[in-house]
């Protein structure tokens, strides 16, 4: 939202029947930064097609590399599709617990699940 | 200060006006203002009336429960035919209580309680009704999303209750339902119970969501977050723990659904066997995955059932004391702290799953951390009645019953965080102590004085005073003997969930065995029978007393009859569509009371500061 | 007395009401799908080596589906600046098009869920594993029809990205010879149980998506007639709900088709 509010600085926020002319300039602007960020997306999504017929030496090693390609997708889609990157404080408080709390879900039971006690039949 | 007032612009009067007058404004009929309202506090009476009724119904499933324990397969007494003619004789033959529905039951039991009973009562209806007031809020923020949270809980309730009467029975698996015993039990009733769950995981997401904006977006002017009462904070962290820590349980409930309908096997092991044959799965799951993700809303669950309660009993105790709570940022610190650590203590239900020692060590550790801010926030409690002068009314009583109780049953939950001392007392009657005594003489209690202290709110009249005592010292008197006797039956080796009370391991069944149940022990079943009989008893006092008081109590004829500070008070009684008739100003903390030089013993969170130069309002020291 | 907020943002925290909600509710939405990706990672790890599938999935289809999502963000993304500055042709022309694409990615789906279900597993009385696509499985007749191969062992049929070239013949079963035979539903295996189900709740995630943003195509254009901003932020909170479907696929399409 706040790309569209720097970009048509001195109107208003969207105020109805403002001067159309003054927006279309800004709307192709937008739609130029879309379309790049559809073709990072694109090109990450070869990338990652790619990644996965590379030669391997056993899958943890392909699997991180084609989740960092995942990850730079995700961070393009959230960043800019989603306008994450010009978010308010509160957005960013609320998604901070969040990952805070889904990183010790997803951390605390892999861990546990891993640290089974030493002489029993799960070690 | 004024200069961050009138930085919000103002509500649009013009309907606030038409609103109030009632000619202009159209009231809606029967359906529209009553079964499909979006008024917050037609929901909040909704959700309250509804949940009471489960509490109710919960209830008689344990009274059933104890009288199976106590005297295992004789037809139980007044309930026993209809029990056969509703269930049929499989289920209850000759009124006595099968093995099977004595699971079902059990598994009922919790499940009803928590999600149906307290949680609604709790979060839903409390909140729903008294926080938009609170806060100074016209309505939550989303009124629609807020009637599809009620319609799916009401549906997820019919769900779980429908379940009963299908071939085969409700759920038998317990509340936590651990698989792969609820994947294997040959009753449907498991999927009802999965279904009915995920229903009412999505009731609460939506009331979360609700609630979480409205307490960002909705304050009054002037209402920063360091004057929001107690019971807002309260309900604010409970909304967190709900958003954050029940899709977990929703995506393990779908798993499990999977399992059970389309014969996946998230949770179900290679080799597994059950009734002594191979089981036809794929395996490969993982049965440790269902308890940690289930724990992961469960134990965040254990303060959704706790923090409102807390702030019930902070609001009517500043208000019975005559003066401001003490520790107030102590009190918000400690329930963010709680918020926080919360998600990070679950594994400590699962120290015998066969847990490594270091992650042993960590659960272990956050576990004794988070009792830290329970304890300061007792603590706060017990030290706002210090020098007040206490008025002893009905809520102030539950109020004041519920921080011994709770502080028992917080206390013996110590010994249960420790894996040493949880290893020997897991799944006995030591935990069903401990955690009722948390759950029922401690939030119900706040939740009794809730509707004691709010229903003058609700309809102008008082309940009876007289019939609110002898209701209490039922309740006090008999919640104790009921659960006082489970902390010995637990230390006694006695485990939870056996449906006939533990009488296979008794001395009496098995002479000369050592380690068996002694026959004191077992007699105490008696004992807690008679305490829940008589406990249910208590109850009617209430139920008449609330019925009767909608009608016939006694007219408050002020809309602050409690001469309370915060806002909800200083509405019209009953608030009105849209609950006040301008936006009201906040210009104080919460907890003004008694403020020295003041006319009134309490200063209401919208009364503007006196334009004398007043006496100073924070006492001066020495003396 | 109004809600207030529902239009305008709130000075001190800078959004509208409907964004703290659907952010919220996202938020709630990445613990749901989070648990589920934790739910795969600790069955794939506990899967024996060299038992998790490879290649399974008919990645033409997948990658199609990968780049409509993506097409369809950019679109609902337009529709939004679209509203924004007040030209509702434009909006009715991009929001036609992400219903369109949400719709075509359903269809997909569809036709993939269909190939599993109709690829059979076949344990044959003499040991050997026949897999592949049903051809004619006519309870009539006393012989089944498969498109597919011959395995010696299960182990053979895991890793398909090794195999090159495998040669698919039709193959003519007599029920006589069948002992077991198996579709690759999500009862077959964990891959396939965690491929329905997150792919399966992802599809539901679209088909809600869709009712919302056809919900908005249509009937409730009204509310622009009305008060166009805040249909404006209705689409904006669609929108935000709609990039996170696709954020979602985003994961699910290593997880499940590349490796």
């Amino acid at each position: 939202m706040d790309e569209l509010k720097t970009a048509q600085p001195g109107t208003a926020r969207a105020a109805a029947g403002a001067d159309p002319s003054g927006h279309a300039v800004d709307f192709h602007q937008y739609l130029r930064r879309c379309l790049y960020v559809f073709l990072a997306v694109l090109c990450a999504i070869g990338l990652m097609i790619f990644a996965s017929y590379l030669p391997h030496y056993g899958w943890a090693a392909k699997v991180a590399l084609i989740l960092a390609v995942a990850c730079v997708n995700a961070f393009l889609v959230a960043g800019f599709l989603m306008h994450l990157l010009s978010e308010k404080k509160l957005i960013y408080t609320l998604l901070g617990f969040t990952a805070f709390f889904f990183a010790g879900l997803m951390g605390l039971t892999i861990y546990a699940m891993h640290d089974m006690p030493v002489g029993t039949v799960f070690h | 200060m004024d200069a961050i007032v009138e930085q919000f612009p103002p509500y649009r009067e013009r309907e606030a006006h038409a609103a109030h007058d009632g000619h202009a404004h159209h009231e809606p009929g029967f359906w529209r203002g009553c079964v499909f309202s979006t008024d917050h506090k037609v929901i909040g009476i909704q959700y309250g009336f509804t949940a009471l009724c489960f509490l109710l119904f919960g209830f008689f499933l344990m009274l059933m429960m104890r009288w199976q324990i106590a005297h295992p397969g004789q037809p139980v007494p007044v309930l026993g035919p209809l029990l056969e003619k509703m269930l049929g004789p499989t289920q209850a033959p000759k009124g006595a209580i099968s093995a099977e529905l004595y699971n079902s039951f059990g598994a009922m039991h919790g499940t009803i309680m928590i999600f149906l009973g307290v949680v609604p009562l709790a979060f839903a209806a409390f909140g729903n009704y008294v926080v938009p007031l609170m806060i100074g809020a016209p309505d939550m923020a989303f009124p629609r999303v807020n009637m599809a949270s009620y319609q799916a809980y009401v549906l997820g309730g019919i769900v779980m209750l429908v379940s009963f009467f299908i071939p085969g029975g409700a759920a038998q698996a317990g509340w936590t339902s651990y698989s792969p015993l609820a994947t294997s039990i040959p009753t449907d009733g498991q999927v009802f119970w999965l279904i009915g769950m995920i229903l009412l995981i999505t009731s609460s997401l939506l009331g979360a969501v609700n609630f979480i904006a409205t307490i960002i977006q909705l304050r009054a002017p002037g209402m920063t977050w360091l004057r929001l009462p107690f019971f807002v904070w309260a309900q604010f962290v409970t909304a967190f723990l709900l958003l954050l820590a029940f899709p977990p349980l929703e995506a393990a409930g779908i798993m499990q659904l999977m399992d059970r309908v389309a014969h996946t096997s998230f949770f179900l092991p290679t080799g597994l066997a059950a009734g002594g044959q191979l089981a036809h799965v794929s395996g490969g799951g993982s049965p440790l995955l269902w308890q940690h993700l289930f724990w992961f809303l469960g134990h965040p669950e254990v303060y959704v059932l706790i923090l409102p309660a807390m702030g019930i009993v902070c609001e009517i105790i500043a208000n019975n004391t005559r003066k401001p709570i003490w520790g107030y940022k102590s009190l918000v610190y400690s329930t963010l702290s709680i918020g926080f650590l919360s998600f990070i203590v679950w594994a400590h239900h699962m120290y015998l799953t066969g847990m490594g020692t270091k992650i042993a060590t960590f659960f272990q550790a956050t576990t004794l951390a988070i009792s830290i801010p329970s304890v300061i926030i007792l603590t706060c409690l017990l030290i706002s009645l210090w020098g007040g002068s206490i008025r002893f009314n009905t809520p102030m009583l539950f109020c004041l019953a519920f921080l011994p109780m709770f502080g028992i049953g917080g206390l013996t939950g110590l010994p249960l965080g420790l894996a040493p001392a949880d290893i020997y007392l897991h799944d006995t009657y030591y935990v069903i102590a401990h955690f009722h005594y948390v759950v029922a003489p401690g939030t119900i209690f706040a939740l009794f004085a809730g509707i004691y202290y709010w229903l003058p709110k609700m309809t102008g009249r008082r309940m009876n005073e007289f019939w609110g005592r002898v209701h209490f010292w039922g309740s006090f008197i008999f919640m104790n003997v009921v659960f006082m006797p489970m902390f010995a039956q637990g230390m006694e080796g006695m485990l939870r969930r056996m449906a006939d009370g533990g009488a296979n391991y008794s001395a009496a069944r098995v002479p000369g065995v050592p380690d068996t149940l002694p026959n004191d022990i077992m007699a105490l079943h008696t004992w807690i029978l008679w305490g829940a009989m008589c406990l249910g008893l208590a109850q009617i006092p209430f139920i008449i007393n609330l019925f009767w008081s909608l009608k016939h109590g006694e007219e408050t004829h002020s809309d602050n009859p409690w001469q309370a500070t915060t806002l909800d008070w200083q509405t019209p009684t009953p608030p009105p569509h849209g609950n006040f008739a301008q936006v009201p100003r906040v210009y104080r903390g919460p907890y003004e009371y008694s403020v020295p030089g003041h006319d009134t013993d309490f200063t209401p969170q919208n009364e503007p500061e006196i334009a004398k130069p007043a006496a100073p309002r924070i006492s001066t020291p020495a003396h | 007395m109004d809600i207030p907020y529902t239009v305008e943002a709130r000075p001190d925290t800078g959004v509208y009401n409907a964004k703290v909600g659907i952010w919220l509710f996202l938020s709630s939405e990445v613990m749901l799908f989070g648990a589920l990706f934790s739910a795969y990672v600790l069955i794939r790890v506990g899967t024996p080596a060299g038992e998790w599938p490879h290649g399974w999935q008919n990645l033409t289809l997948g990658t199609l589906n990968t780049v409509v999502l993506a097409l369809s963000a950019i679109t609902t993304l337009m529709a939004w600046v679209a509203c924004k500055i007040r030209q509702f042709g434009k909006f009715q022309f991009f929001h036609g098009c992400t219903l369109l694409l949400g719709l075509t990615f359903l269809c997909i789906k569809m036709v993939e869920y269909h190939q599993h279900l109709n690829h059979y597993e076949i344990h044959l009385t003499d040991g050997r594993i026949a897999d592949g696509d049903m051809l004619q499985n006519n309870p009539k007749q006393d012989y089944v029809v498969i498109k597919g191969r011959y395995a010696a062992y299960e182990e053979d049929l895991y890793d398909l990205r090794a195999q090159k070239n495998l040669k698919e013949t039709e193959i003519k079963i007599p029920r006589s010879q069948i002992k077991d035979m198996q579709s690759y539903g999500p009862w077959h295996n964990d891959y396939l149980a965690l491929y329905f189900t997150l792919t399966g709740l992802h599809a539901l995630h679209i088909l809600g998506g869709s009712i919302v943003i056809g919900y908005l195509w249509g009937p409730g254009r009204r509310l622009w007639k009305t008060d166009p901003e805040r249909f404006t932020n209705r689409v904006e909170v669609s929108g935000l709900f709609w990039h996170f479907v696709d954020l979602v696929w985003i994961f699910l399409f290593p997880v499940l088709y590349l490796t």
